[in-house]
């Protein structure tokens, strides 16, 4: 097992792999995280946004899946620097004038890019929600009905997305990964070896319709929800 | 058609390259883009300057040795075509155009726009072949082979090994060619035996000549001469999966 695993990741194509697992997991992983964040429209003072959060610091399983997409993140960053490095290597001396625009997507050729943005909010959004649960004085609250003081990240929550400058951060990253998902969730399946005349089309309108649009759209309407409740 | 050109010129791989201007004043639009850098060389001859190297051979389309990177885009900006088989038509009168080598460490420029692409021969050493003992041909029919995967097969080998999908590709990344090389053989019964074999040993080589590594941008698809399918690059990741698994 020791062999073929250091026969796999010593190649090109077994690094691309691990690109695309990780890549790939992470995308269900937002999946997971855009269902639950919609408790935040539920106009119950936070409740049932609250009483997720709390399930989800708390349940092993969840523990567990938590750390394994951290590792996934690291793994993803870590290889995509490792590839891009390799990339270069590959051709020194650019091209005078290089006119790609008639033969690959914007997306495609701006991974580097577009990952650069989503990882700079994921630090600003980890130090707000994620360093403020695990560190900080959180906000206490105790809802009827429920004889747990629960930790409130609603309000936490709220307080973030009334500047103004912190929603447009929002907003414009998921723009970021809007577009990294188009090329991204399509071109994993591609270097994982599944492409099929019937079900590659299908894999492509998942990666445009879900996570392209929907999944960026609902995360951005949050951030934009509080600011119009503040106004 | 008046033209200008603004071509590549360096010595040799240690030398550092530049653009030279030059003007063609009388270009005729049935010329093919290498009879047009016949004239200009053939006008450098009669100057006594140094004339453009380019790589050439069938002029047919067929041979993949005519390469040139024209205006952003490898073969020109015409698709499914060679630069033999571009004609000076698809360029506006008094337009500039731009021709530059294949740009990879793994095609170092010999001199001008000729590039060493000995690297793919090296690949295919390493694999691109079946081992068959000499003897009678066998009949034809006694292998049956599905319609469908036989055209596949002939439609990965119409590779003509040009480079242009390493050329274009944003990581100078040789995938196009080397799972064409392997599909051809993967998809028929004859390719069977060496199959894992082959697949593992043909990336080892492309990783060691210094290819960069793919992320599915699809350029080399658009831009490769014979239409080369990136289907091809999804069987040989499986293909390469396998081989790393069960062998």
């Amino acid at each position: 097992m020791a062999t073929v695993t250091a026969g796999i990741i010593q190649s090109s194509i077994g690094r691309k792999y691990l690109m695309a697992l990780s890549g790939l997991f992470l995308c269900t992983f937002l999946i997971v995280h855009m269902l639950g964040n919609l408790a935040l429209f539920k106009d119950d003072g936070g409740q049932a946004f609250n009483e997720y959060t709390y399930f989800m610091t708390h349940n092993p399983l969840i523990k567990i899946i938590a750390y394994v997409n951290y590792a996934f993140i690291l793994l993803h960053i870590f290889y995509s620097l490792t590839l891009t490095i390799y990339n270069r290597k590959a051709r020194p001396e650019s091209y005078a004038l290089v006119n790609q625009s008639k033969s690959a997507t914007w997306s495609s050729r701006n991974m580097g890019i577009l990952g650069s943005v989503i990882l700079i909010f994921l630090i600003v959004h980890m130090r707000t929600f994620w360093f403020e649960m695990k560190f900080g004085t959180m906000p206490t609250i105790q809802y009827d009905g429920n004889d747990m003081v629960l930790k409130d990240m609603y309000s936490v929550v709220a307080e973030a997305f009334s500047q103004v400058w912190y929603v447009a951060l929002y907003v414009v990253s998921m723009f970021a990964i809007a577009f990294h998902l188009y090329h991204g969730f399509q071109s994993g399946f591609q270097t994982l070896g599944i492409n099929h005349h019937k079900y590659t089309p299908i894999i492509k309108n998942i990666g445009m319709i879900l996570f392209a649009v929907i999944i960026p759209a609902l995360f951005a309407a949050m951030p934009l929800y509080f600011l119009i409740l503040n106004l | 058609m008046k033209l200008t050109l603004k071509v590549w010129r360096q010595k040799n791989a240690e030398n550092k390259g530049e653009f030279k201007t030059y003007q063609m004043d009388h270009v005729s639009e049935d010329m093919s883009f290498l009879e047009m850098f016949d004239v200009l060389n053939d006008d450098l001859v009669r100057k006594g300057e140094d004339t453009v190297a380019f790589d050439h051979d069938c002029r047919e389309g067929i041979c993949g040795m005519c390469s040139m990177y024209i205006n952003g885009r490898p073969h020109g900006p015409l698709k499914g075509t060679t630069t033999c088989q571009l004609h000076m038509r698809h360029f506006k009168d008094g337009e500039t155009i731009t021709v530059e080598p294949w740009r990879a460490t793994a095609f170092p420029i010999i001199k001008d726009l000729m590039v060493d692409r000995s690297a793919f021969d090296r690949i295919i050493q390493a694999g691109g072949y079946i081992s068959i003992n000499t003897g009678n041909a066998v009949d034809a029919n006694s292998t049956p082979i599905p319609k469908l995967d036989a055209d596949k097969a002939f439609d990965a080998a119409s590779c003509i090994g040009c480079g242009a999908c390493v050329a274009t590709c944003k990581n100078a990344s040789a995938m196009l060619f080397v799972s064409a090389k392997v599909s051809q053989l993967a998809l028929l019964p004859q390719g069977q035996p060496e199959r894992h074999q082959r697949v593992k040993k043909m990336v080892e080589i492309m990783d060691a000549e210094g290819f960069g590594n793919c992320t599915n941008t699809g350029a080399c698809e658009v831009e490769c001469p014979k239409g080369i399918s990136l289907e091809n690059i999804a069987r040989m990741n499986r293909d390469f999966l396998v081989a790393n698994v069960v062998d």
